[in-house]
């Protein structure tokens, strides 16, 4: 039932994400950022989509032309199947899984492939260099991002989304699991490749990185894998460490969904900020900040977390 | 409706399976093993085993054939492998691994038509808590057998990794 409006109402976020993200952005920098298409440019949007449909699609001769095509279809799909377990209030929610979890981890795994094909299939030397970079990053992060969330199914006992915010009435887990939220922050961001962390796409050393050759509608679809995925990891954020659609009770005059929903945009304009503020490391920065800081770091907060929930029973 | 659901995924892993092997181009050969994958994860799913489908997913799908797509990236096979690869599918390469196939068949057959009930599942759902209680209890000691294991590949490989360091350290 709530399959079709759900994914169309996400690409209508996306659409006015990226406007809005833009226009924030252009503010922080002390610039106008797009404000001519409609008031204050909120059909920025619509304007750039009826752009980017009436492109002309063009497939790279010498690259591999059905990889090419399948890639950005594998990095919108992928995370847009990850919203199909995500809780938005009691009782609204596609599927609640008793392996959401995993699910939504399985879904950023194979989302590595479509980027992965993408630069490959391009057959461009400045692609290819992106989606090598973007193999190694994603499959590195993944495996803390794993990790890091394990503390809070310790908690909440629970693989299932619905059982994870129940399991927070009294306390959210940010308080026992802070370690474990800044790790999975981290590691959200960098498996959207989103700046600072996008070396996938770095664009003053790389062209465009993995989609150099994209444009039209298959560039969209990349774009919006993107923007979903920010959606989706601040929505994961939300419900596994700052209760979901969960608030103290003297804030329950409004229903919950909009609760969840204000958590949810908190977090996007986090994920906005941060790419305003934060310049872009270097790749070996990168990938020894994830092996020798945060890993040890996962382990240690899971071993803690078993050791304090062992010791209460 | 419950029998197309196991058929449905148990064809495309077959037809995958058999692309896996006959494509000449390494990195189609992949994906192919990638969609083989994940029908036998929704297999095993329809059987009632949703965290075997996950790991299934995550692990093998999203892990070891992503490692293994990284490496024909890197080694960059054009042209002359797809024309090596064509020369070794000569119709007489076929002949030696379809006896050893058909034996390790004609074995399986007989042993699943020889159980008293042919169904292999129950019925019932197979949640996380009880992999999880069936690994540290029965299995704990195949579990622990495991983890020498990968700690010696750990250390082998952060060993090799050193050394390459040092090496190019010296001039």
């Amino acid at each position: 039932m709530l399959i079709l409006p759900l994914a169309a109402g996400t690409l209508l976020a996306v659409m006015f994400l990226q406007w809005w993200e833009r226009r924030l952005l252009g503010w922080w920098q002390d610039r106008q950022g797009p404000n001519r298409v409609g008031w204050f440019g909120v059909l920025q949007g619509v304007a750039d989509g009826i752009k980017f449909i009436t492109k002309d699609d063009w497939l790279p001769p010498f690259g591999d032309r059905v990889l090419f095509v399948l890639a950005p279809v594998i990095v919108a799909g992928s995370m847009l199947l990850v919203l199909g377990v995500i809780p938005f209030a009691p009782e609204v929610y596609v599927a609640d899984l008793n392996i959401a979890l995993l699910w939504f981890l399985a879904m950023s795994s194979l989302a590595v492939y479509g980027v992965l094909l993408g630069g490959f299939a391009s057959n461009n030397k400045y692609a290819l260099l992106g989606s090598l970079r973007a193999a190694a990053q994603m499959v590195t992060y993944e495996v803390f991002m794993g990790l890091s969330i394990m503390g809070v199914v310790i908690h909440a006992g629970s693989f299932s989304l619905v059982d994870i915010v129940e399991a927070q009435q009294d306390l959210w887990f940010i308080v026992p699991q802070f370690l474990g939220f800044v790790i999975f922050f981290i590691a959200g961001l960098a498996e959207s490749h989103r700046l600072p962390f996008d070396l996938p796409e770095a664009e003053h050393e790389l062209t465009a990185g993995f989609h150099t050759e994209y444009s039209g509608m298959k560039f969209v679809l990349l774009m919006c894998g993107e923007y979903v995925a920010v959606i989706v990891t601040s929505c994961l954020l939300v419900l596994l460490f700052f209760g979901g659609w969960l608030v103290p009770d003297f804030l329950d005059f409004l229903p919950p969904i909009v609760w969840f929903g204000a958590k949810v945009l908190v977090f996007i304009h986090i994920f906005v900020l941060l790419r305003a503020a934060i310049p872009r490391p270097r790749y070996d920065q990168l990938m020894s900040l994830g092996w020798k800081i945060l890993l040890p770091l996962t382990l240690v907060n899971l071993l803690v977390t078993g050791f304090f929930v062992l010791w209460e029973f | 409706m419950d029998l197309a659901l196991f058929w449905i995924p148990a064809v495309v892993a077959l037809v995958s399976t058999g692309f896996v092997i006959t494509r000449k181009n390494a990195s189609h050969a992949l994906i192919y093993l990638v969609v083989s994958l994940l029908s036998v994860a929704v297999i095993f799913f329809v059987l009632g085993a949703p965290f075997a489908a996950a790991l299934e997913v995550v692990i093998y799908a999203g892990a070891i054939v992503v490692l293994f797509l990284f490496v024909v990236m890197m080694l960059n096979l054009g042209k002359t492998s797809v024309m090596r690869e064509s020369r070794w599918m000569r119709p007489g390469m076929w002949i030696g691994p379809a006896v050893l196939v058909s034996i390790l068949l004609i074995t399986m057959v007989y042993v699943i038509s020889g159980m008293p009930d042919a169904s292999v599942t129950r019925g019932e759902v197979v949640g996380p808590k009880t992999v999880g209680i069936q690994l540290f209890q029965p299995y704990l000691l195949a579990v622990e057998l495991a983890g020498f294991l990968l700690l010696a590949a750990l250390i082998g490989a952060y060993h090799l990794g050193r050394r390459y360091l040092e090496q190019r350290r010296e001039p």
